[in-house]
């Protein structure tokens, strides 16, 4: 794209809290290029939720919009309730792994399965990088972190499959390494209605990188591009195969009704009802 | 819109509270069932519609008060209703809605606990849950009804303190008075006092401690609101090393509540300035405290008491009155002595205190029980 264009429009004057070489920059990046390309001159018209962990940090208090930065785990309840009221604002949820799959995994599933509008991007980067590097629900097998020192025994959870057999009605995952799909699939997850699920699996060099064998950024982005497989071509492979391998692709895009059209349409009889009465 | 008409109603406690909040002009519930506070949940879910507002069944307690700490940040009024467990697993955010000053209503109906304990029992062992539930220093506003006419009174009550100190207000109920059934006056809507937040001036961006009580805007309004559990400076934004700032914001939302303790605490006496012995008791239990006193009077015995109707803040001022006349105080409560230390630390040496303690089985502390402690009392 030859167009001129800084994301700093779209921000707080206050320094950003990453370390060098983190995916969340990409991932702020790309939405708001995103935002930028859908033709948005501002955020005034979004809502922002997220947890707590390093994800979290991308909008609160960065993006120059409304941002309520919640407790771990309960980005998307007050996001259920700021929406359910709100229903003119785009609220968007960002949260790591741990956030949104870990200890706010059952608030993600009911959100999906009420198809509540909103879009939840989800930096994956496998591992709880803010309390210093501890075990991820995300976690690949075998991984060290610090606490799996003799490697993680537990297998990894899939949450885009889980949010497509769970409701939402657009779920896309990408890497850091694939920054244009990424933000193609934010702007299609903001171009439509109800629950949308945007995963970025991302690096985090400072927490995880470095315990299972990467010297720095560089090295995980080239391990992304080498074991990320597309989706067609993942649904040909046996699950051995795709064991140590990074499903990216879109999962699924459909309609259905969204929450706020169910509850509408059900308060609207009712208050009809009781007008009769 | 149809909003309750004024009248006198038969009324179950938690269907007062139910109708109270939609006066009050409450549109968001979010909830999960729980005994013995389910009949809020209900009611308001056929209520709310019909009044344009919205009742939502969430997956669990934590979800439940984070979608209504959600609905508050939209301007609008939004309340909660659970019980002990329940009221457990929402603590964490309700030390968020402290931290962020998200005014929001949560009715706890007490039940036996710990734990699942006797679910369906009644007990009044979330006294000091309510005060110290989360973690960090913060001011509850807690109020306690004793009737099904101050479920509904109490419930309005609580959302004008909640909207004026911009804080959550918690109703302790307990199963007694959630679930009895009585008599309930409406008085007209033009009559009750309606209290919404302070709005800030487009202009604004100080939402987080210019003044005493902030204005508080609402998102989708231009603002561009930073709300955040974390300590922060009076525009939002996160402060997590400075100690100035943390104490600033900390003794701030503290010192709000506690500076107008005098003025939040409601209480309702009889005697206490010509009386021998006196009687601190709150909820179902000062329903029998009213007929041990009758009791007492035709026995010639000069009995006073204070009801609390606020918990806390603390009414320090009559308990403190009621001890400086009383020679001895008795406090019964359906609990291992919550409400007792702080009266006796109210009331110093100069009165002796009494417990009077009673658990299980949802039994009542019956009127006979608390005349023989006046009793007993009064020959000690």
């Amino acid at each position: 794209m030859s167009e001129q264009f800084s994301v700093r429009k779209y921000l707080r004057d206050v320094p950003l809290p990453f370390c060098t070489g983190c995916g969340s920059l990409t991932v702020m990046n790309q939405f708001l290029r995103a935002v930028h390309e859908l033709g948005h001159e501002d955020l005034s018209r979004f809502v922002f939720c997220s947890g707590i962990g390093c994800a979290a940090w991308i909008p609160s208090p960065h993006f120059m919009a409304d941002s309520v930065h919640t407790l771990h785990g309960r980005s998307i309840p007050v996001a259920t309730g700021i929406k359910l009221l709100r229903p003119d604002l785009r609220v968007v949820v960002f949260g790591g792994d741990g956030d949104i799959v870990g200890i706010g995994l059952s608030h993600f599933i009911h959100a999906a399965r009420r198809n509540l509008d909103v879009l939840v991007i989800m930096v994956n980067n496998m591992v709880y990088g803010m309390t210093g590097g501890q075990v991820a629900p995300t976690t690949p097998f075998k991984s060290k972190t610090t606490t799996t020192p003799y490697g993680s025994f537990e297998y990894p959870l899939d949450a885009a499959k889980l949010a497509v057999t769970a409701g939402a009605v657009y779920v896309a995952r990408w890497t850091t390494a694939n920054p244009k799909e990424l933000k193609e699939s934010i702007k299609k997850a903001l171009k439509t209605q109800g629950f949308r699920f945007v995963e970025a699996v991302s690096q985090c060099p400072t927490a995880f990188g470095r315990r299972v064998g990467f010297r720095n950024a560089g090295e995980m982005l080239k391990w992304f591009k080498e074991t990320a497989v597309p989706l067609e071509r993942a649904e040909k492979m046996s699950e051995d195969d795709l064991a140590d391998k990074i499903v990216v692709g879109e999962f699924i895009r459909k309609q259905r009704p969204t929450l706020i059209e169910t509850l509408h349409k059900t308060i609207e009889e009712a208050q009809e009802k009781h007008d009769e009465d | 819109m149809k909003l309750v008409k004024a009248g006198t109603y038969f009324w179950q406690g938690n269907e007062a509270c139910a109708e109270a909040a939609i006066m009050a002009g409450c549109r968001f519930f979010a909830g999960y069932p729980i005994t013995p506070a389910s009949e809020i949940a209900e009611h308001l879910s056929k209520r709310l519609p019909e009044v344009g507002g919205i009742a939502i069944q969430m997956e669990d307690e934590l979800a439940s008060i984070g979608a209504v700490v959600g609905a508050s940040w939209t301007g609008n009024k939004a309340m909660t209703a659970t019980s002990g467990p329940g009221f457990s697993l929402m603590q964490e955010t309700i030390g968020y809605a402290f931290i962020t000053e998200t005014p929001c209503f949560i009715v706890d109906v007490q039940r036996l606990g710990p734990s699942t304990g006797q679910a369906t029992k009644c007990g009044q062992g979330d006294v000091m849950q309510a005060r110290w539930g989360t973690h960090g220093d913060y001011s509850a506003i807690v109020l306690s009804p004793n009737s099904v006419q101050e479920m509904f009174e109490l419930t309005i009550k609580a959302f004008n303190l909640s909207e004026k100190y911009r804080t959550p207000v918690i109703l302790l109920a307990d199963e007694i008075i959630a679930h009895m059934r009585e008599q309930a006056t409406v008085p007209p809507i033009e009559n009750i006092e309606m209290i919404t937040r302070k709005q800030p001036k487009p202009d604004e961006k100080a939402f987080f401690g210019s003044e005493e009580i902030p204005p508080m805007p609402a998102v989708g309004e231009g603002f561009s609101v930073v709300v955040t559990g974390s300590t922060h400076n009076e525009y939002g934004i996160r402060f997590t090393a400075d100690p100035i700032a943390h104490r600033q914001l900390i003794e701030r939302i503290n010192g709000k509540v506690q500076r107008h303790a005098d003025e939040i605490a409601e209480v309702e006496t009889y005697n206490i300035d010509n009386c021998k012995i006196g009687i601190v008791s709150f909820g179902c239990t000062s329903r029998a405290v009213y007929e041990a006193v009758e009791t007492a009077e035709t026995k010639g015995l000069k009995v006073g008491y204070v009801r609390l109707k606020t918990m806390w803040p603390f009414p320090e001022k009559a308990v403190k009155q009621l001890a400086e006349t009383a020679r001895k105080i008795i406090v019964p409560e359906m609990n291992l002595k919550q409400i007792f230390f702080e009266v006796q630390r109210v009331a110093k040496c100069s009165t002796e205190v009494m417990p009077l303690n009673k658990i299980g089985g949802g039994e009542l502390i019956s009127p006979e029980e608390i005349f023989e402690k006046i009793s007993e009392s009064a020959r000690l």
